[in-house]
């Protein structure tokens, strides 16, 4: 383990969630409810082009259309759209220069989430755009980013600053037209990160997003759209939390990545918002679109850890549109107490020689339910193309779930499909040898659990991996049975 | 004059409601070496079990003095602190947590509980070369997951590494021999008897005399029933592998 024994007595010591804290910071708020006028609101707020307002009204019009999914294996009692409040900003906005203009408050959330940004600037060379309750309230390593003409502002600042970009790529790879969410996404979203790798430009450091749902009643809707120019190189973290509510509240993003010829982008998630307490009430519903599209030659690698959540709803998928392109999902999704989590990706192999690996490891704990959902699709002209898939459930209880529903559809004789899924529960053997040996039942948990998902976990960046490990450790507290 | 280490006293014990151990007794002192043989279903697994806390075994009577202490209730991981160590008969696979990770996770745990600070990276690192020397453990296993892929006597050599790194008061080798050829018995043996001192006894629960040739014992009992109903000398060991268990069965013992 990497980290000191002091850091894992204090998180021992705070059983309940770590991040449950609410930032006391004045918040300007619409009014609840959802309608042409609301989103003429949020738009007009953020000072948006008339195209981009377009493009909102039209998604709402198809959402008005559209049917909540039912197909994912959870249960839950669906969000009332009209008593959701779309938009809410720190009032104190205003351009900042420097640090110190931060509102002491965020900075202290900031803290308290272990990413001051003064500490990474100072330490880890991460470059942070954090993302409070939708706007996107200070970014750093701008200057030497920019230096490179790598773009990495929040949402708004790209419509304002790169309408050219935003309007190219926008929608392109996850439609307004795609689902339930990502039109409703599409309507009301209100700020995110955007990111963008010139030609044949290596990104120096990891890029990394901090989301945080605070104000109560708000659902939060950001955006991601990240491009990287032919030959480019990026990788990308996002990190999430949410403080402790007894409401549910919606988490609807949307993700879209493109890599363009030889471009490889890398995107690692750790994913810990509120799961609701330990009777399963409360925690954050997220819904969340992600895709990427491959060119020629590119690389799509999907990394996820999913602690959080009442309810889980994502399926980070690659579209292997150009020839030799790679896709790849590694993810670890734990699910304890009431949470329910239905994960996993689509692998959409178009070109030829096209290559994608997904490794899922599923650990269910408490009476949770976990299901691995994949979908890998060979098209006609998908010539020599491989998929290798590998999905694992580890079950620490007899009262918790793991469900797997891979689907396979093959219209190329010459792919190479294949799929392994292994199911196993914790051993008390393994607990009792671990024991034995005076390792102690949680941190022999926390030693099993991590060794099961190495082999996801080896993917992290090394400051992400720390992070992960202990949030393994933290959500799965007490959890044999 | 030799210290106390372990005492044993009418110990009874169930698993599932079935009663195994049946009053045993046993005392051992430090800088001994016991052998427990007897038939199959005697108790011998299950007495290795007990000493080292499996939760799944209920204590119903009798008391476990170790080093001064009653452990009867005390947790398994807190019997290792004080010096307790069972080499398994089926060492278990933890995949994808290395021997490294493993070992270094428990003596940090044992430092923790005594106050002491984390072994630094480069004194832990040092002692990991010393010990698998001293029981001639393949460079590679020490980054390979926990027992996962080893073969018999890998398993069993990595024991006893465990045990070295460990430096227990009390080792319990459960039938350490089964499953070792006769060159990685002796590998084993050799690693057992290094590791001996005035300070530590060792407990070596087997069904075959050979073992004992290559780690000699001070006393060998035979237990039966869940009791010991013979004790001797290692001149015991040798009349059982020519005579078997069947005469003292019969004996006025039973």
């Amino acid at each position: 383990m990497s980290y000191t024994e002091k850091e894992l007595k204090e998180e021992l010591d705070n059983k309940s969630y770590e991040f449950g804290f609410v930032t006391d910071i004045e918040s300007e708020k619409a009014p609840v409810g959802l309608n042409e006028d609301i989103i003429k609101l949020i738009s007009s707020k953020k000072n948006e082009p008339q195209w981009l307002l377009d493009y909102r009204l039209e998604a709402f019009r198809v959402w008005l259309k559209m049917t909540e999914p039912n197909w994912a294996h959870v249960k839950y009692e669906k969000p009332d759209f009209q008593n959701i409040s779309y938009y809410a900003a720190p009032k104190k906005k205003k351009e900042l220069q420097s640090l110190d203009e931060v509102d002491p408050e965020l900075l202290r959330t900031m803290e308290k989430l272990g990413i001051s940004i003064e500490e990474q600037k100072k330490l880890s060379g991460v470059a942070v755009d954090f993302v409070m309750d939708s706007v996107s309230v200070a970014t750093s390593f701008k200057e030497k980013l920019s230096e490179l003409g790598i773009i990495f502002c929040s949402f708004s600042e790209a419509v304002h600053n790169y309408p050219d970009l935003v309007k190219k790529y926008m929608g392109t790879v996850v439609p307004h037209t795609d689902n339930y969410y990502s039109a409703l996404n599409s309507a009301v979203f209100s700020d995110g990160s955007f990111c963008y790798i010139p030609k044949g430009v290596r990104c120096p450091m990891e890029l990394s997003t901090y989301f945080r749902i605070n104000e109560s009643g708000t659902g939060q809707f950001e955006r991601t759209l990240l491009i990287a120019d032919e030959s480019s190189y990026v990788s990308y973290l996002e990190g999430c939390t949410a403080p402790q509510r007894d409401e549910n509240q919606l988490h609807a993003a949307v993700v879209e990545l493109i890599a363009l010829d030889k471009a490889e982008i890398k995107y690692s998630t750790v994913q810990n918002w509120y799961p609701g307490d330990s009777k399963g009430k409360g925690g954050v519903y997220n819904f969340v679109t992600k895709r990427g599209i491959c060119g020629h030659r590119s690389k799509i690698s999907w990394t996820q850890v999913e602690t959080g959540s009442a309810v889980t709803w994502k399926y980070p998928s690659c579209i292997l549109k150009g020839d030799y392109s790679i896709g790849e999902f590694y993810s670890v999704a734990v699910t304890n107490n009431f949470q329910q989590a239905d994960t996993g990706t689509k692998m959409i192999h178009i070109g030829k020689n096209t290559k994608s690996t997904i490794i899922s490891k599923g650990i269910s704990a408490g009476k949770s339910q976990n299901s691995y959902r994949g979908l890998v699709k060979i098209g006609k002209g998908a010539k020599n193309s491989r998929n290798f898939s590998q999905c694992d459930s580890l079950l620490m209880t007899d009262q918790c779930g793991a469900h797997t529903f891979p689907y396979i559809e093959c219209e190329n004789p010459t792919a190479t499909v294949e799929h392994e899924a292994t199911t196993s529960k914790i051993g008390e053997d393994q607990l009792f040898y671990c024991m034995q040996r005076g390792i102690s039942e949680e941190k022999a948990i926390s030693l099993i659990v991590n060794g099961y998902a190495k082999e996801v976990l080896n993917k992290l960046p090394m400051e992400f991996a720390v992070e992960a490990q202990k949030l393994l450790e933290i959500s799965l507290e007490g959890s044999v049975g | 004059m030799s210290e106390l280490l372990i005492e044993i006293k009418d110990l009874e014990c169930n698993i599932d409601n079935q009663k195994i151990l049946q009053g045993l007794n046993l005392k051992i002192n430090k800088g001994e070496v016991h052998a427990i043989m007897g038939p199959n279903g005697s108790g011998k697994s299950t007495l290795s079990s007990v000493l080292a806390g499996n939760e799944n075994y209920e204590v119903t009577n009798g008391s476990i003095n170790f080093l001064g202490e009653e452990i009867s209730e005390m947790s398994p991981e807190e019997r290792s602190w004080k010096g307790m160590f069972l080499a398994f008969q089926y060492p278990v696979e933890i995949p994808g947590v290395s021997n490294i990770n493993f070992l270094r996770t428990a003596l940090n745990e044992r430092n923790k509980y005594y106050g002491i600070d984390s072994i630094p990276a480069k004194d832990f690192l040092k002692m990991v070369a010393e010990k698998s020397e001293l029981v001639g453990l393949n460079n590679k296993l020490k980054n390979r997951s926990v027992n996962e892929g080893f073969s018999g006597g890998e398993k069993k050599r990595n024991e006893i590494f465990q045990m070295a790194m460990l430096d227990p008061k009390l080792s319990i080798l459960d039938e350490t021999d089964s499953g070792l050829d006769i060159d990685a018995l002796k590998i084993v043996a050799n690693g057992v008897n290094k590791l001996k001192s005035s300070e530590n006894a060792t407990v070596v629960i087997t069904h075959y005399q050979r073992l004992l040739d290559y780690i000699v014992p001070d006393f060998v009992h035979v237990l039966h029933e869940g009791k010991i109903i013979k004790s001797g000398d290692k001149s015991l060991a040798l009349e059982l592998e020519k005579k078997g268990y069947d005469w003292l069965k019969t004996d006025e013992n039973i």
